[in-house]
């Protein structure tokens, strides 16, 4: 794909561009303590952590890892776990 | 028509024939009287335009980024902190590649405080990516503000555009000046219609984010069209010359070089100064001779090692430093001239900071320093021409 000038590209560009291969941790959400309070989705900086069939997913295509969730969640139901590749 | 007219003034009539759709400003001194006078032309119905009154300078060119994008055509100027302000927005201006244009009123950085004229301003935003002009004279100034537009809008091109006058020698000064004839610059700049735009109706995203896999790419293009904007400028100095009988040279101009043993290159309003010294020692034999810098962004490498081949040892005067280095349009020189083999000493002089008016006294004096460098004898290839030592 020819690079465009100014890099003006169609909308929505980071549905394609993924940006959570720059994690370290990720977080794991252990769902039988969660109590559904959905602190860690509204905390998430990246908006990344959403409702899936009722239950609280990071999105890892996009989790950069921070630990914020797993900070505020008052049951300490999320644990970040180091990612090795 | 010719009249007798501030610099500020003459300018800010000009921007008023590039039609701008969009001007957004901060006043600071001595770029004032330019913005002060264009709000008056909107406030008396001469000039139809949105003019944005904003808290600073960052916010004056980040509201010409979002103005630029949905395709309006965009004027600013400012000065020294000013620009500092801008920083971040110089980047980004020229990078989402938009082609703004901005009179830059050359004044010193601080600190110390001073308002008056240097061009250690505009010179420290060389690697900004926007293009830098510099005007000798008022009528010089003028004249570039359409050709700035010319060719920043040029679809081969979109960068924006400096075009930086010397602060209160140029802004402040009365001096006779052909004003610009509406129907003529109407000619000359066609309307601004950029291939994309920023619409509702057909949404795009300006600038987005860009990974290590392509941001190379993207600021060669820019490093590129600076390059082929060398051709463009001369060009839009040409078209020019033709609708309005004016011409000041392309990259470069050259006064009294044909034979000339000392060859000073310089850029900004020192030039007309220098054109005076020049006819004295001309007249008493002495082979001076003038190289003048018109675009410093792109730097005009190889206009400049064809204009000094044949000189004996060149003289760069220069309103600025590099703090740690020596001064910028020097090293830049010496840079374009390291691998083209010419060997000749080129000396470098900063003068005339914070405002201190450059005499013919301290050209003379360059000049017999250049003398004596070209008969080998070595001296300071760099130095602060107008130093008082006794001071320190």
């Amino acid at each position: 794909m020819k690079l465009t000038i100014g890099a003006v590209v169609e909308p929505g560009s980071t549905m394609v561009t993924k940006t959570g291969a720059w994690r370290t941790f990720a977080p794991v959400v252990d769902h039988k303590k969660c109590i559904k309070c959905s602190l860690c989705e509204i905390y998430c900086p990246e908006a990344c952590i959403h409702q899936v069939e009722g239950l609280f997913v990071p999105d890892l295509d996009y989790c950069k890892g921070c630990g914020i969730c797993s900070h505020e969640c008052p049951r300490k139901a999320i644990t970040m776990i180091l990612e090795e590749k | 028509m010719m009249k007798i007219i501030e610099g500020s003034h003459a300018v800010a009539h000009a921007v008023m024939c590039c039609r701008p759709d969009v001007i957004s400003a901060y006043p600071i001194t001595p770029q004032t009287h330019i913005v002060e006078h264009l709000s008056q032309l909107v406030a008396d119905g001469k000039l139809n335009t949105e003019f944005l009154t904003v808290d600073s300078e960052f916010s004056a060119l980040s509201s010409l980024v979002g103005a630029s994008v949905v395709g309006a055509r965009c004027y600013s100027s400012t000065t020294s902190q000013g620009l500092a302000l801008m920083w971040e927005v110089l980047y980004n201006s020229s990078g989402l590649r938009l082609p703004l244009v901005m009179t830059v009123a050359n004044r010193a950085l601080g600190a110390p405080l001073n308002i008056w004229n240097d061009q250690q301003d505009s010179v420290g935003a060389r690697d900004s990516g926007w293009i830098q002009l510099y005007a000798e004279n008022v009528q010089e100034a003028v004249d570039m503000t359409p050709q700035a537009y010319k060719i920043a809008e040029d679809p081969d091109i979109l960068l924006p555009v400096m075009v930086c006058m010397d602060g209160f020698i140029l802004t402040h000064v009365y001096e006779p000046v052909y004003l610009l004839e509406q129907d003529k610059v109407d000619s000359y700049l066609p309307p601004y219609r950029p291939a994309v735009v920023l619409d509702t109706a057909n949404p795009k995203t300006f600038g987005a984010f860009v990974d290590p896999s392509k941001f190379t790419e993207y600021r060669y293009m820019q490093w590129d069209a600076q390059i082929r904007a060398k051709q463009k400028i001369v060009d839009a100095a040409l078209d020019f010359q033709k609708i309005f009988g004016r011409y000041y040279g392309g990259l470069i101009d050259t006064y009294h070089a044909e034979d000339a043993e000392i060859m000073i290159v310089t850029m900004g309003s020192v030039i007309g100064t220098i054109r005076d010294c020049i006819d004295s020692m001309r007249a008493e034999g002495i082979k001076v001779g003038l190289t003048k810098i018109r675009s410093y962004r792109p730097f005009p490498a190889e206009a400049l090692q064809k204009a000094l081949k044949d000189a004996s040892v060149i003289a760069v005067i220069e309103k600025d430093t590099t703090v740690g280095n020596q001064s910028a349009l020097l090293t830049d020189l010496k840079a374009a001239l390291y691998n083209s083999k010419l060997r000749m000493p080129v000396l470098g002089f900063t003068a005339g900071l914070g405002g201190r008016d450059i005499t013919v006294t301290d050209i003379r004096k360059m000049v017999e320093i250049s003398s004596r460098a070209k008969d080998g004898v070595a001296e300071s290839d760099y130095q602060f021409l107008d130093l008082k030592k006794e001071l320190l």
